[in-house]
């Protein structure tokens, strides 16, 4: 239960830390906020040679709106984003799900960048990331990229990284204020990954009908879902409770789910279906009618 | 011995400057109760899991289990051994003492940590957020009804709210 020895970088800038991954990327852990690679460590699952600390990057534990988007640092821990009053405006679906990670302790180390690239199928970033079609900014040597959310996330614990890169950030496109939005997930005890978990956002037309909605499942398989044909299908459906119903039930039996240590597949999908009526019925409940642009 | 060399370094624990030399590798709870003799801060799960090694690192608590001693120069170590100072008990110690909140005592300390940290963020909880922020601490002994009730009492009494 103690880490295996490593070397320990603590680099004062951003240029330092992708000379280090440069140089040792391949043998090399980027060590943020320490919740997840600390029990990785401990547990020696991960021995990496050296470890690079970037919490003296004060540039990464920045977030700030700008024009449509939302910037959130790579370094910015769950906690900030919570409890930000602008966060929690501007990006309510993103704030609620990540006040839902691990424990109160937990969140004021956890980084938005860790849990990303950790990629937890049942971890609630990368779940609320893809409903909100957020960019992740990826650094190194080699210059600066953004990648869809979508196309970062490969597997389980598996993302399009390479070995001397680091992400900086992450950029969310603002939330609208008429949007309804929810999320919802299962844990066997309070603070433990989901057994499911559910994002809806959707968008009224004035007539009351589905302008848009973004649907994704988390939990039940390697990578979070992001159920594009329903989405499409329920464009201009009226959010109705036998709607919400019969759109659970179509959820529930669409998304990839197994037979794991942790749950049947059954199980999983019965959780998936009570999710989904809970979280169409807030999200509609939430959504108001746009305004008729002058 | 081969692998990484120790180093000295000086940390700030509990407003005093403390120099050690450690391997890298050396969790700030080991450092705490192995070279600091600060015991009262203890070791159950090691991977983040019990709560019961929860400090605070610059008035935030986090788990001591999943910080590296050296990571902590520059930053401000508080454990429990600054709560009851001069001999007196905090109000959320005393509340504890009350309410018969502990029974074998190895949470106690990680838990008076995180609410000392939580009832100065949020003065006037709810039973649920309480819950919630107790879910990050285990606790075998108690079933955790009486810490929820000296918590809550603990906040009324921090608020000037009367007697626990």
């Amino acid at each position: 239960m103690k880490p295996a020895p490593f070397t320990y970088h603590r680099p004062a800038t951003l240029d330092a830390v992708l000379d280090l991954l440069a140089a040792h990327g391949a043998d090399a852990q980027i060590l943020a906020g320490g919740q997840s690679l600390g029990p990785l460590l401990n547990l020696r699952m991960a021995m990496p040679e050296h470890v690079i600390d970037i919490n003296d990057l004060a540039d990464l534990g920045q977030m700030r709106r700008r024009d449509d988007w939302f910037e959130i640092g790579a370094l910015v821990r769950h906690h900030a984003v919570a409890t930000s009053p602008e966060g929690r405006r501007c990006m309510p679906l993103l704030a609620a799900a990540v006040g839902t990670i691990g424990h109160y302790a937990i969140r004021q180390r956890g980084t938005m960048g860790g849990s990303l690239v950790q990629a937890d199928p049942a971890a609630q970033i990368p779940l609320v990331a893809l409903a909100l079609d957020a960019e992740v900014t990826i650094q190194s040597r080699r210059g600066v990229r953004s990648v869809p959310v979508a196309d970062f996330v490969l597997s389980a614990m598996e993302v399009a990284l390479d070995d001397d890169e680091i992400v900086t950030g992450l950029g969310f496109p603002l939330q609208s204020p008429t949007q309804g939005w929810s999320f919802q997930n299962f844990c066997r005890r309070r603070g433990d990954y989901a057994l499911a978990s559910v994002a809806v956002i959707l968008d009224l037309a004035e007539d009351g009908t589905l302008a848009d909605l973004r649907c994704c499942v988390g939990g039940t398989a390697p990578v979070a879902q992001r159920l594009a044909d329903l989405e499409a299908g329920a464009r201009g459906h009226h959010p109705t409770p036998a709607w919400q119903r019969d759109t659970a039930q179509q959820i529930a039996a669409t998304v990839p789910a197994e037979d794991d240590s942790k749950a049947t597949e059954a199980f999983r999908r019965e959780i998936v279906e009570v999710l989904s009526i809970r979280a169409l019925a807030e999200a509609v409940k939430r959504a108001r009618v746009s305004e008729v642009q002058p | 011995m081969t692998g990484p060399a120790r180093r000295e370094i000086t940390l700030s624990v509990n407003g005093e400057r403390r120099s050690l030399t450690v391997a890298p590798r050396k969790l700030l709870s080991d450092a705490l109760r192995e070279d600091l003799i600060l015991t009262g801060t203890h070791v159950g799960c090691e991977h983040g899991v019990c709560g019961a090694c929860t400090v605070l690192i610059d008035g935030r608590p986090a788990r001591s289990c999943l910080a590296f001693a050296v990571q902590m120069e520059g930053h401000e170590i508080t454990t429990i051994e600054k709560v009851a100072e001069g001999g007196e008990f905090s109000p959320l110690q005393q509340a504890l003492h009350d309410h018969h909140a502990l029974q074998c005592g190895f949470c106690t300390a990680g838990i008076i940590m995180t609410f000392q940290a939580f009832l100065a963020e949020v003065p006037d909880p709810t039973e649920d957020e309480v819950r919630d922020v107790l879910s990050g601490n285990l606790c075998r002994c108690t079933g955790y009804q009486p810490i929820v009730a000296a918590i809550l009492s603990a906040a009324r009494v921090m608020r000037g709210e009367g007697q626990a």
